[in-house]
């Protein structure tokens, strides 16, 4: 299942890792399905298409690193880590129960496959600057993702972390920005505005490409663009639509946390991702 | 202030900073695989010596400390030791939460070493005097607490922390010290370490305190009143074997630190005696107060942290370890829940 190049075969992947994810949180009883969704289609192409690791050696030393840095949509990471193999599918259904391996947030130390614990926002592109830099210091040449949300955009420290990454020229380094314009109470431009943020990194000493965050064949070529980066970080402006494939979560800031879906719901919803 | 006594074995006298600055450098050659991140105070931490005999491990973070703190978990994360310096009031409040979620809670190999902590840090003021810091960083939990007491205590600490698997928190100081720790010691994670007996009173102290211990221990010999005095340099964890030994064979327990009293070494201490074997304790600390700007001698003075303060709370100590206070057990005895037993009078 690893190395799908194919836009198609991708989609159809997101597709049921969306209903994997929405299952999830339905048994949880607790979550976060908005942000899920936005970001499964990157998600999927990181994975399936980009990163090189080994399901069987989760702590090769060489395999790129991921950082889910809008923790809160851990569903996503753990419905991909199980589809490809780094623990059984049915640790899943045990999300964010007591004594389960998938904590309500990412942990490095619980979760095989998971390479930093996360979800305190606007901490992910720092730990991505350090694993970067430990990279080259040690010639790994391993690359290093961070997945930023709308909220990770309003604290300070990622403002911190802009600057010392084009400072230190990590340019193994690639934010993904899973921009779904909306917050826990509602739309970003009402809550705290911060564009314009493309023009913010380019000033940070960043390249930006600007993307539609579900459209694979996009988001596969952004990855290409970033690893020829030689001497800048790179910022992939992903616009997602926060609820992604459902229909009556999209554009929904009342799905965005603390809330998981019915049994009728979860049904509803399934069927229009079988579409 | 001199220290006087058998562990003053030399004239010379270096800050806690220095000596760390010196030890980086000299580990830094015994261990080649750790590095050294810093936030534009390689001047005031003294791991500028460090930048310059290894300037290919010296990573520069700017006024940065959350950004700093979180690329040292990622750094770590790859397989490399970080030691992440800063001031204590940085370290311990304005990069707390990065601390506490990506250093400690993923038990990431980052040692953070502060400098500036107590009023020790002196003429800058409160804004840079760190004397929250062991209270904090004890509250994380998996997080190893260290406060050397003298140059050779701050290698030794160091090359503990540096062998251990896991995160540290270390304090260093700013104003020269004497050397007082035998050339044999070896400081070990968990161990406090006895520097000298007495059955009447037992001192506990931890970092710049203890060379003051030690002579307030002498100033009372004189007097004929005899003090253990031990180096408290593991503050998490803490040695409640030895805490609870020397309660048992002294009944009396002084502790000294510069350091705010609530949540330092005084109330580590009061949690293992009031839990295991509980003596009079007399806390010297900081007395929950911010300090203000002077040299360290004169906010000691003026804070109670010298000698002679040591040395009265050594004084109370052993005047409270009469034997039990008959009315006072009887006024207890109508904390009962039990018939017949009426409110106290107040």
């Amino acid at each position: 299942m690893r190395n799908v190049t194919d836009p198609e075969q991708l989609a159809r992947i997101s597709g049921k890792l969306r209903q994997t994810v929405l299952r999830m949180i339905h048994r949880a009883g607790t979550g976060h399905p908005g942000g899920c969704l936005s970001c499964m289609d990157l998600m999927t192409c990181l994975y399936f298409a980009r990163m090189h690791i080994d399901p069987a050696r989760p702590d090769w030393p060489e395999r790129d690193r991921f950082i889910m840095s809008k923790g809160h949509a851990c569903p996503a990471l753990y419905a991909v880590l199980a589809e490809l193999g780094f623990f059984p599918e049915e640790e899943l259904w045990n999300l964010r129960k007591c004594g389960a391996m998938l904590q309500g947030h990412p942990d490095v130390e619980k979760t095989p496959g998971v390479d930093m614990t996360s979800g305190s926002l606007g901490q992910g592109l720092s730990a991505g600057i350090g694993m970067a830099l430990g990279s080259r210091y040690q010639n790994l040449g391993f690359r290093v993702y961070v997945l930023l949300g709308d909220g990770d955009m309003q604290e300070g420290q990622t403002w911190e972390a802009a600057m010392a990454a084009a400072h230190h020229r990590t340019s193994n380094l690639c934010g993904i920005f899973d921009y779904n314009g909306l917050q826990g109470e509602g739309p970003v431009s009402k809550v705290m505005e911060f564009e314009p943020i493309a023009a913010k990194f380019l000033a940070f000493g960043w390249a930006v490409v600007d993307i539609n965050g579900h459209d694979h064949r996009a988001i596969l070529d952004a990855f290409e663009r970033a690893e020829a980066e030689r001497s800048r970080p790179t910022l992939i402006i992903a616009r997602t639509i926060k609820g992604k494939g459902v229909s009556f979560m999209e554009g929904q800031a009342c799905w965005h946390g603390s809330c998981a879906p019915s049994d009728e719901q979860l049904d509803q919803a399934c069927r229009e991702l079988e579409a | 202030m001199t220290a006087q006594g058998p562990w003053n074995t030399g004239e010379e006298r270096i800050s806690l900073r220095e000596a760390f600055g010196q030890a980086l450098v000299k580990l830094g050659r015994k261990y080649p695989d750790f590095v050294v991140f810093d936030c534009d105070v390689a001047g005031g931490t003294c791991t500028n010596l460090f930048r310059e005999s290894h300037p290919d491990r010296f990573f520069q973070f700017g006024i940065a400390e959350q950004n700093m703190f979180g690329a040292a978990a990622g750094f770590a994360s790859a397989g490399v030791t970080v030691i992440a310096t800063t001031y204590a009031v940085f370290a311990s409040m304005r990069a707390l939460e990065q601390a506490r979620t990506f250093i400690s809670y993923p038990r990431m190999n980052v040692k953070i070493c502060a400098s500036h902590v107590g009023v020790d840090a002196g003429p800058d003021g409160v804004t840079h005097q760190g004397v929250e810091d062991l209270g904090i960083y004890t509250s994380i939990p998996q997080m190893t607490v260290l406060s050397p007491a003298d140059p050779l205590d701050v290698e030794s600490c160091l090359e503990a922390a540096i062998r251990h698997s896991g995160p540290v928190y270390m304090r260093t100081g700013r104003s020269p010290v004497p050397r007082v720790l035998p050339a044999d010691y070896r400081f070990q994670i968990g161990r406090g370490t006895l520097l000298r007996e007495g059955d009447d009173a037992a001192v506990l102290a931890t970092g710049i305190m203890l060379h003051r211990a030690l002579e307030a221990a002498e100033e009372l010999a004189e007097e004929g009143i005899f003090c253990s005095v031990s180096n408290i340099a593991s503050l998490k964890p803490i040695d409640a074997k030895l805490i609870k030994l020397l309660a048992k064979t002294t009944g009396a327990v002084v502790t000294a630190e510069d350091h705010n009293v609530c949540n330092g070494l005084g109330s580590m201490v009061a949690r293992v005696l009031s839990t295991e074997h509980p003596v009079p304790l007399e806390i010297i600390a900081l007395p929950d107060t911010f300090a203000e700007s002077g040299e360290p001698e004169d906010l000691s003075n003026k804070y109670g942290l010298t000698p002679d303060h040591i040395a009265q709370a050594v004084r109370r100590a052993v005047s409270r370890k009469e034997g039990t206070d008959a009315s006072a057990e009887e006024d207890l005895h109508r904390y009962r829940i039990e018939p017949g037993n009426r409110p106290i009078d107040r």
